[in-house]
């Protein structure tokens, strides 16, 4: 299905943890697709995810065939006396070809500008730039075209990056998971564990998960941290430190945030009237069933809006989301 | 050891009445412990318009005294108000104001004239202080979460840079800000209308796990670690690494007692060892922390051989 590229239409940025994700991705409809490599340098370090060099040269050899941009996460922070790791990770993605890498280090950043000044540079939302000021910066020492913004923003002051920063095209999350803390600014991750998403790229590490049953409680720790108990008949949720219920003021509560995933469908409208160029879905971490249904959908919701219309139904009606509940995150004001 | 590592007291971090960090700043300009004071609301605009006459006056205080007074600057300014208590800050800045940049904005808005940039700031690895140093920075203080390795190349980067760099070595530690305030989420409001609350809590709201595990601190958006940064013994390797100055966070406690510590350590007049445990007999009840600096867990303890 061929689709002629308007400026307005809202561009779909898509998860792939996997080749066989991003061709899920591709064929479902996406405009663009970010993966990363398969080690410290991507935000997303998983066992199992992640592209090699040489999948990397087949992903992107893919895309381009599709009309796809694809893109490369190099979004951690340069390992002090481990640069060359990072160094490495923008000159394969520029041998590649990508369409443009997304960056968060500004070590790397300068790399990046200084060796391919025609390499296309998007920050990433790693980065952590949440005014037009810090936008500004960013492009003004290296010409950084697209700025994926915090999950902090409410759909006016969204308004007011685009406004005054006319030059510097804005992407926002719109499906997955959904921080609570400004992504890039959090270490309660090697606080607990040793490993953050800053310099491991990890967040919550698998490895130091456990699950214990307790009676007919079920007690799921992180590196012995007590971060959920679950009685019968309760979702358990994977422990991400955030999610995690806490007590405080003497009483046991969801403390920072609900166990929801982001999706902010119905919002399509104002983020494109608001001036957002393009949409992004979390998720390399996910299969590629999932990475298909939500592209569909969105892809659906996109064109159905071109043409006129409503974005359509929310995605979570797919039934993927966690703990099966969504939020519209800071996009609406009475989330803060 | 040496008399030319400086003593900053960071930033006051809790929302404390005007009075309170008034009578808290007058003891401190009253003593030559610190060398300097960094001043100014770091967590949350909302407070400003209750302390920033507070605020002020300490400058005034504290400069008299002959302290090297820093302002901070918002670690998440966001909305039009918060962006222009930045701008206003970042203004005065200049030869006679120096103002502490903790994120990409205040960067933008000091970008060219001499400035700081506090510990909230990214800074992994010596080719971001490279440039860094290249738009007008002149002093930086790393974040908590480095290991050794890693600070001593930024140091001896920075030390190449002309730059002077400052260490985190006492205090909660900031673990995360967001938009949302957990510290008015756990009263059952929003930030919007979040009537103070975390006021209420002179050392940030306890959070402890389902297990009855201490574990963090909520202090209006931010969230800090309940284990309090105790760095002593690695004093000695932190100076030989060539930082220029040790910075020592508020906390509930005698914080001149705990500056003294610092300043006899760093005068050879204590050793590591007994500076640690008096700073622990300060702390009374709290737990130290010092995993960040040995690259482990930032919440474990890592014991020092005390003859090494």
């Amino acid at each position: 299905m061929p689709r002629k590229p308007e400026t307005q239409k809202l561009e779909l940025v898509c998860p792939a943890g996997t080749p066989s994700a991003l061709t899920a991705a591709v064929d479902a409809g996406a405009d663009a697709v970010y993966f990363g490599f398969r080690d410290r340098t991507n935000a997303r370090n998983f066992p199992g995810l992640n592209f090699s060099p040489a999948e990397a040269a087949q992903a992107a050899a893919l895309c381009r065939d599709r009309g796809v941009r694809p893109m490369i996460a190099i979004n951690t922070f340069a390992a002090s006396g481990q640069e060359h790791i990072w160094r490495q990770a923008v000159d394969t993605a520029a041998r590649v070809g990508v369409g443009a890498i997304i960056v968060a280090d500004i070590g790397v950043a300068a790399y990046a500008a200084r060796t391919y000044p025609d390499l296309r540079l998007h920050l990433s939302v790693q980065a952590a730039a949440a005014n037009p000021e810090a936008v500004a910066y960013y492009a003004r020492l290296f010409n950084v075209q697209r700025v994926v913004l915090p999950r902090v923003f409410t759909v006016d002051d969204i308004r007011m990056v685009t406004a005054s920063q006319p030059g510097v095209e804005v992407e926002v999350f719109v499906l997955g998971g959904l921080c609570v803390m400004a992504e890039g600014r959090c270490t309660l991750s090697s606080y607990a564990t040793g490993r953050s998403p800053n310099r491991d790229g990890v967040c919550s590490p698998a490895e130091d998960v456990r699950y214990e049953q307790e009676g007919d409680v079920l007690v799921s720790r992180l590196a012995g941290y007590t971060i959920n108990r679950f009685g019968p008949g309760e979702d358990a949720g994977y422990p991400t430190l955030c999610k995690g219920r806490f007590e405080a003021r003497g009483r046991a509560s969801y403390l920072f945030e609900d166990p929801v995933s982001l999706d902010a469908t119905a919002l399509l409208p104002d983020l494109a009237a608001a001036g957002v160029t393009a949409i992004k879905v979390e998720g390399r971490q996910r299969g590629k069933a999932y990475v298909a249904a939500v592209v569909g959908n969105l892809r659906r919701a996109i064109d159905s809006l071109a043409d006129g219309g409503a974005p359509g139904a929310a995605v979570s009606a797919a039934g993927f989301t966690e703990g099966g509940r969504t939020t519209e995150g800071a996009y609406k004001r009475g989330w803060r | 050891m040496t008399r030319d590592v400086r003593l900053t007291l960071g930033p006051l971090l809790y929302n404390w009445p005007a009075e309170q960090r008034l009578d808290f700043y007058r003891a401190i300009a009253a003593d030559d412990t610190y060398d300097g004071v960094v001043l100014g609301e770091v967590v949350c605009a909302k407070r400003s318009p209750f302390v920033s006459d507070a605020t002020l006056e300490a400058a005034q205080m504290l400069a008299h005294a002959g302290k090297d007074v820093v302002f901070s600057t918002l670690a998440l300014p966001v909305t039009p108000r918060e962006r222009a208590e930045l701008a206003d800050i970042c203004a005065m800045a200049g030869d006679d104001l120096a103002v502490e940049a903790n994120e990409a904005g205040a960067l933008y808005l000091l970008d060219g004239r001499p400035h700081r940039i506090g510990p909230y700031f990214n800074i992994y690895n010596a080719d971001t202080l490279r440039v860094l140093a290249g738009r007008g920075a002149a002093s930086v203080c790393l974040p908590w979460e480095l290991e050794m390795s890693s600070l001593k190349a930024i140091t001896g980067a920075g030390r190449d840079l002309g730059l002077t760099i400052e260490v985190p070595v006492f205090g909660s530690i900031p673990l995360a800000i967001s938009a949302r305030c957990a510290h008015a989420r756990a009263h059952g409001l929003a930030k919007d209308g979040c009537q103070y609350v975390c006021g209420q809590d002179a050392e940030g709201m306890a959070v402890g796990t389902l297990d009855g595990q201490t574990f963090l601190r909520v202090n209006g958006t931010q969230t800090l670690s309940d284990a309090v940064l105790v760095l002593a013994q690695e004093i000695p390797a932190l100076v030989a690494a060539g930082v220029g100055a040790l910075r020592i966070t508020p906390e509930g406690v005698d914080m001149i007692a705990v500056g003294r510590v610092y300043r006899d350590l760093l005068d050879g007049a204590t050793d590591g060892a007994t500076a640690e445990a008096t700073l622990r007999t300060l702390l009374g009840e709290r737990r130290a922390a010092n995993g960040y600096l040995h690259g482990g867990a930032g919440a474990g303890w890592e014991t020092m051989n005390a003859t090494a």
